[in-house]
Parts: structure tokens; sequence; C-alpha cells
């Protein structure tokens, strides 16, 4: 490996007494040091959550709703492990990043691809600078946002609608992105082959750019998606969290972080942060490493 | 009739109505909201140091928690510069195209995702008793703590693009100063930070943008008391964290004044981003 | 000047006075006017710059998807004007290969062929399917080499073999003229023999007119050539006569190598 040869390379130029030399050394040393002090932590996390969270996840944690404080607290007095699961979490989750993704998928890639189309426009660049502001609002404005809009105005109390519109606004800006990104990797001479064959505009972008890009599409979605799935500001002002399983969309809604925010400020159910939290870290990291996948397999 | 092309394209166009419609939502609910604030406490609001609640007197001010916010993003960048900085010298020059630098690279990724939650916790339990245990402070929270959280979290947005900048310096450059005889330090220091300087420096921008709109991780170190921080270890409060707290039962001025916050956030965090976008184009 | 006039009783497409620009006032084709005969292989040459692609381009409306051009004159294609005809029609009669090879990734090699009809929403019986989907690439030698593989994806084959695939495509549709632009400067030599051999044969049932920047290849299977410089249209006239007795002095100039 390269690296050890550089490595190896390091070590025995070490013991030539030249003052450039051991500067140089110290230097790379201390890059070195630091690059590992700055990952450190991902593996204190993933260490922290399996350690304290394994115990909690068995199968019932999947599919039974969070135990109310006077059960775990029982349960905590007892030595027990706490009853109960996150289905309600998980269920909520699950529901609103799809409502969200609904709205998201065609319209980021519609918008994607009109930017793809217009790029050296006047009209389509301010587009690409307010998508790119959009991009960076705070989670918890975009909370705001949607209390406002949804909240008080649509479902007249908190609900999932109103959770799946924040995540709607955060994932739009991604999915825009990364479909401009990928029709503009598709070579052109592709796109005219289908113009030269008469085919029509519209057929050219559903049947020719949109297979043809599709990894990079899906690839998108799914970093956009794990993005959202961890957010918990925004939820906490629009979904507000349930006790229960709940698929309706003008009601409130749990979501796992919210859940792990209700047990987080519960000294009964604190517990039940690690299990929790490693399932979502399970579902982020799955997703990021399916996209990876996604992309190797293209460059092939 | 009107074609098929001429239909798409009118399509198109309307889908991206839908982008310029939420910003401007957005901005226009923003106002809407904060202007009872502002029309009860003025410009003043701002340098207000108040936070009272009380029925009667009640007086809102947002100085602590702009003062909090940009103290915490502050502190993560000093702490982030460093990590960042050498993380990327090591992905994107000295170990560059090794299986080495796409591990360490690998997980940089790894840490963008981990969820703010997630790392609050972790910063509770973890590095809050180590703060504890260090001396600094009694109960381990703080803008300090706060600080070193954020850093963690914003290191990966830094390192990516300054990975990219560092990469962006031609070969012949480098081969020419090592063809001198300089040693990586000279050639990191002389020919790739003079080329990819801006770059860097914009990818630092933007982490301080992301810093500075942190909620979770920083509620739960931070102390969330509504004064301004003193010192490096005082607890304080952001912006962004003040809202998730205050939120629950605000109605009426209170409520107008954390979407007054909110604005003020907003423009900030928009301000800050459009100048890091700014200074990448003109690269 | 560039208004070589041919009066042809037969010509499938007659060019006039066709001017292309790029933007207001830049022009990279200027005043050209041509007939091109029917079954019959028309080669244009000339330097790069010299507006040759352009002048392709503008044969089937290929700049119609960019806005910023803008194309003057008038084009016949069997005395209609092919601004007045639907422009699906247009490229049943018009087919074009293009400089790279560019099989449509994500389709079959079935599909390749038929993807004019495909994508036009064009129903077939299955059986006129693949009676067109063998012919086409009978035609283009292609047939025996992938028969048994017509369900997979085209990019395993070979460059050469991808292009034969691309003018299969264009011929499924059972054009009048084939347009082809340097079709071979992607490809190796022997591929490139190869395609020459088929434009050969391809001219007793299409006109062919092929963009090349290799002056050989056009004195090797081309009838006509058209010779363009800076966006004129210096001279046209059958090949033979063109290469061994020049009639302009930049058409020797380049014949002989003086620029290229």
């Amino acid at each position: 490996m390269e690296s050890i040869l550089i490595a190896k390379k390091e070590i025995t130029n070490f013991f030539k007494w030249d003052v450039r030399f051991i500067k140089d050394k110290i230097f790379t040393g201390f890059i070195i040091l630091f690059s590992l002090i700055t990952i450190s932590p991902i593996v204190l996390i993933i260490s922290k959550l399996i350690s304290m969270g394994y115990k909690q996840l068995n199968f019932s944690f999947f599919i039974e709703t969070a135990p109310n404080t006077y059960q775990a607290m029982l349960a905590k007095e007892a030595g027990n492990i706490i009853p109960g699961g996150i289905l309600n979490g998980i269920t909520g989750t699950i529901f609103m990043v799809f409502l969200a993704s609904l709205m998201a998928i065609p319209i980021g890639i519609l918008i994607g691809i009109f930017l793809y189309e217009n790029g050296t426009k006047r009209y389509a660049k301010i587009v690409k600078d307010i998508t790119d502001i959009l991009q960076g609002v705070p989670s918890i404005v975009l909370g705001l946002i949607s209390y406002f809009w949804v909240v008080k105005y649509i479902t007249n109390g908190f609900s999932a609608l109103a959770g799946s519109f924040a995540l709607f606004i955060m994932m739009l800006p991604l999915i825009i992105r990364s479909t401009e990104e990928t029709f503009k990797m598709i070579p052109v001479s592709i796109k005219e082959a289908g113009f030269a064959l008469g085919v029509p505009y519209h057929k050219i972008i559903f049947r020719i750019l949109i297979p043809s890009g599709l990894s990079g599409l899906i690839t998108g979605i799914l970093l956009s998606i794990s993005r959202v799935i961890g957010e918990t500001a925004p939820l906490m002002l629009t979904a507000l969290g349930s006790m229960a399983v709940n698929l309706d969309i003008e009601k409130p809604t749990s979501a796992i972080p919210l859940l792990i925010w209700e047990f987080y400020n519960d000294p009964n159910m604190v517990d039940l942060i690690w299990a929790s939290s490693l399932l979502l870290m399970i579902l982020v990291l799955g997703l990021n490493l399916i996209s990876k996948m996604i992309i190797s397999k293209r460059n092939l | 009739m009107i074609s098929g092309e001429k239909i798409t394209k009118i399509i198109l166009f309307l889908a991206s109505l839908i982008v310029i419609l939420i910003a401007s939502g957005m901005v226009f609910s923003l106002m809407q909201g904060a202007l009872p604030a502002f029309n009860e406490f003025g410009l003043k609001f701002i340098i207000s140091t108040d936070w009272n609640p009380t029925e009667g007197k009640e007086s809102y001010g947002a100085l602590p928690f702009i003062v909090g916010t940009i103290a915490t993003s502050i502190i993560a960048l000093l702490i982030c510069l460093p990590l960042a900085f050498s993380t990327s010298l090591f992905i994107g020059e000295i170990f560059r195209g090794t299986k080495l630098a796409s591990f360490i690279g690998m997980m940089v990724d790894m840490l963008a995702g981990i969820p703010s939650i997630v790392y609050g916790l972790w910063g509770f339990y973890v590095l809050r008793p180590w703060i504890v245990a260090m001396g600094f402070n009694e109960q381990g929270y703080g803008v300090f703590t706060a600080g070193l959280i954020l850093a963690i979290m914003v290191i990966p947005y830094a390192t990516s693009i300054s990975v990219e900048m560092i990469k962006m310096v031609q070969n012949d450059l480098k081969e020419a100063a090592y063809s001198l005889g300089a040693t990586r330090k000279d050639v990191i220091f002389n020919v790739i930070l003079p080329n990819a300087r801006s770059g860097i420096f914009t990818s630092y921008i933007l982490a301080f943008g992301r810093a500075v709109g942190e909620t979770m991780a920083v509620t739960m170190l931070i102390g969330n008391s509504n004064i301004i921080p003193k010192s490096l270890f005082d607890t304080g409060n952001t912006m962004a964290s003040l809202i998730a707290n205050q939120f629950g039962e605000a109605d009426g001025l209170k409520l107008s004044s954390l979407v007054a916050i909110a604005l003020l956030l907003f423009v900030m965090t928009g301000f800050i981003n459009g100048l890091g976008k700014m200074l990448i184009k003109k690269i | 000047m560039s208004e070589i006039n041919v009066q042809i009783k037969d010509a499938v497409l007659e060019i006039k006075n066709v001017s292309v620009a790029y933007n207001k006032g830049i022009y990279a084709v200027t005043n050209v006017s041509a007939a091109i005969r029917r079954n019959k292989v028309t080669a244009i040459m000339g330097p790069s710059g010299c507006g040759k692609s352009t002048l392709l381009r503008a044969l089937n409306r290929m700049h119609d998807l960019y806005p910023n051009i803008i194309t003057e004159g008038q084009i016949l294609l069997n005395e209609v004007d092919i601004t007045k005809m639907s422009t699906i029609m247009l490229r049943r009669k018009i087919g074009m290969v293009f400089q790279r090879p560019n099989p449509f990734p994500t389709m079959s090699i079935a599909d390749n062929v038929i993807a004019g009809y495909k994508l036009n929403g064009i129903s077939l019986h299955k059986s006129e399917k693949e009676e067109i989907i063998e012919k086409s690439l009978r035609d283009v030698a292609l047939w025996k080499e992938v028969k048994d593989s017509l369900s997979q994806k085209g990019t395993f084959l070979s460059g050469g073999q991808q292009q034969r695939l691309c003018i299969a495509r264009a011929l499924a549709f059972q054009p009048e003229v084939i347009l082809l632009d340097e079709p071979t400067s992607a490809l190796d030599p022997i591929s490139t023999k190869k395609i020459e051999e088929l434009l050969t044969e391809l001219k007793e049932k299409y006109s062919i007119i092929l963009v090349t920047h290799n002056m050989s290849q056009a004195a090797r299977i081309s009838d006509y050539s058209m010779f363009m410089y800076l966006g004129e249209l210096v001279e046209y006239g059958k090949t033979k006569e063109m290469f061994i007795n020049p009639k302009d002095q930049r058409t020797d100039e380049y014949l002989t190598g003086k620029f290229s």
C-alpha cells in the first residue's frame, strides 16, 4: 500500500540530521494525529450506541409502541429492561418521510430538469440561487414556517402533514441539485440521437434522459431521505409526537427522533435513547451505504 | 393546438415557480409573525437583554441569543479549523488516492450523517463528564461544550470542500516544487495553500453558517440560560435552541418575539451562506 | 461566393441560400446553395471550423434544439420545404448518425434498433418488429454478430459495432437520406473500413451525405464532394473531377495539404 511505503520512507529519512526533514516529519505527524482525532468521534459514538443499546434491541422493540412513563419506572425499579418499543416512532418516521418524498421527488426532479434545460438564462440562475438559499435555512425555521402554514391554516393543529411539509422543504433543494448534476453528466449526443429520431421533447426527458440518469436520481433521493430522517427540531413544532401509531395525516404523529427527545427528557425512559439512536444510525448509514453502492456500480 | 413541447416547457416553468413561492412565502410569514414584537419593542429588540415572560411586564430581547449563537459558532470554527485542515490535507494531498485516504474520507462522510440529536446525546453523556472531570465547569454545560460538539458536526462540511479545492491545484506546479527539493510541508505551504486558499477559506464560512443554524445538539449542551455568557464556560443560549425550547407554550408577544428571532436567524444564515457561495463563484 | 448552380433533374435535397448563425452576427455557414443527388454518396469536406457539421445539422433541423442558433434560407426535401413538414415526418425521412456512437445506454440492442418507433409511440406487431430489427441489422452486417444477444444492452459492443448499431437505428425508419457526421473519426481503421464498405452498399437504396475531415475517405467512397471553407461552399462537383482538377484555388490548396 502506498501509504505504508510513504510511512517507511519517512522512518528511514528520519535518521538524517536535517532540520527541514525533521520539521516536515513533525508536520506530517501532526496532520496524521489531527486526522485521527477528527474521525475518533464517529468511532466513539457508534461504539457507545452499540454498547448501551444492544440490550434493548429485541423483536418487540420494533412492533410495540412506547411504554408510558409509569410502566418504565416500574421496570427500572425491578431492574428489568423497559418494555415496549418504538413502533409509533418507526411508523411515524416512515409515514412522514414517505409523504415528504411524495411531494419532493416529482417537484424536485421537474425543477432539476428545468435548471438543466435553461441553465444559462437569468431566470434559471435566480431559481438556482433561491434553491441554494432554501438549502441553507436552519431546520428549526422551516419547522416554524410549517407551523404557520400547515398547523394553523390547514390542519388546525399539530399533524403529520405539517411534519411532512417541513421535511419536504428540506428535501427539495437536495433533489433539485442532484437531478441537475445527474442530467449534466449525460452525454449530449444521447439527447441529440433522440432528437434526430424525431422524438418529442417530453419523451426525450422521460424515456431517454431519466432512464439514463436513473442511478444518479435515486442516489440523490436516498441521500435526501437520509438527511431528513434524523431531524428533530422541525418536527417538534409540527408533528409534536404521539403515544400511539398514527396514520392520519391530520393528527399529531411520532417519529424516531421525537421519541428519542421524549425519552431523553423523562428520567424513567432514558435508557431507551440508546437503542433508538442505534436504530436511527443504522437507517441513516444504511441509506448512505446503498447510495455509495449505486454510485460505484454505475461507474463500472 | 399547443404542441407537446410547449406544454412540457410550461409545466417545467410552473414547477420552478414553486421554489420561488416557498422562499418568498417564508420571508413574508416570518416578517408577518415578527411584526408585533418589532412594533412593541422597536429595533431595540435586537440589542435588548430582557427575557421576561411575566404577564403585564412582558419584555423580550434578542441580544443574549445573538451573542450565544455567534460565540458558539466561533468556538466551533476555531476548534474545527486545525482538525478539518489537517484532515483535508491528509485526504487531498499527503495520502491522496490511497485506500487509507478513502477510508478516512468515508469516516468523515459518516460524521456528516449523524443526526443532531444523536450528537446531543453523546455530547451530554460522554463529553459533558469529560468537561466536568477536567474541572472546567461544574455541570459541564456551557458555550464551550456546545461549541465543541458543533465543531465535530461541521468538520465534515469544511473538510469535503477543502479537499476539492486542494485536489484542484495542478500537478505540474507541485511537481516543479518537488523537483527543486522541496519537502512536503514546503509544497503544502508554498504551492497548494496559496492556490487553494480562497476555496478553503470559503469552506470555513459555509461551516460557520451550518453551525449557526444547529439546534438539537446545542440545546442539550448549552445550559439554556437566557443571559449573555461572560466567559468560555458560562452557560447561555442560542437563537435556534431558544426557539426549540420556548416554542411550546409561547403565544402572543412571546411567540412573536420567537418569530422575530427566527427572522434574524434566517437573515444571518442567508447572509453567511450567500457570502460563501459568492466567494466560491469567484474561484 | 458560393452559388454553385446545379440544375439536376432528380435532387433529393435542395439547399437554397442557407446560412446558419450562432448568436446574432456570427455566421458559421454563409449562403450555401447546392442540390444533393439521389442514391449517391455526397461528401462534405473542409478544414476544422469550416461549417460542414453545421450545414449537415441544418438538413434535419437539428438546430431547433438550440434556441440561439438561427437558420436562414430554404431546404427542400423532395421539393417540400422542411420547415413546413412535421418534424416526425422529417426525421423519418432523414436519419442521422453521429460522430461518437451513441446507442441508448438503458435499452437493449433490439430496442435500440426500433427506438425511433418506440419513442414515438408507434406500435408495431411483434412480427413487424422482428422483421425490422433483423433487416436493419442485416443491412449493416451486424445481424450475425448480435442475433443471439438482442436483449442485452449494447454497451458491450465494440466502437465499430456500436456505430453500425446506430446506423441500423437510423435505417429502421427506412429513410430516404442518411446524414453522417464524421462517423468513423472515433473508430479504429478496421471498423472504419467496414463502415465505408457499408456506406457504399447502402447508397443503392439511400442517399448519403457524409461529413468527413478525412480527404482520403471522401476520395474513396464519395461520388460527389462539397468543399467548404470558412462557412462558404467553395466547390461542389464529381469527386473524381474535383480531386484531379479542382476549379478553385482554395480547393487545390486544401487537397494538397496546404491547410487542414
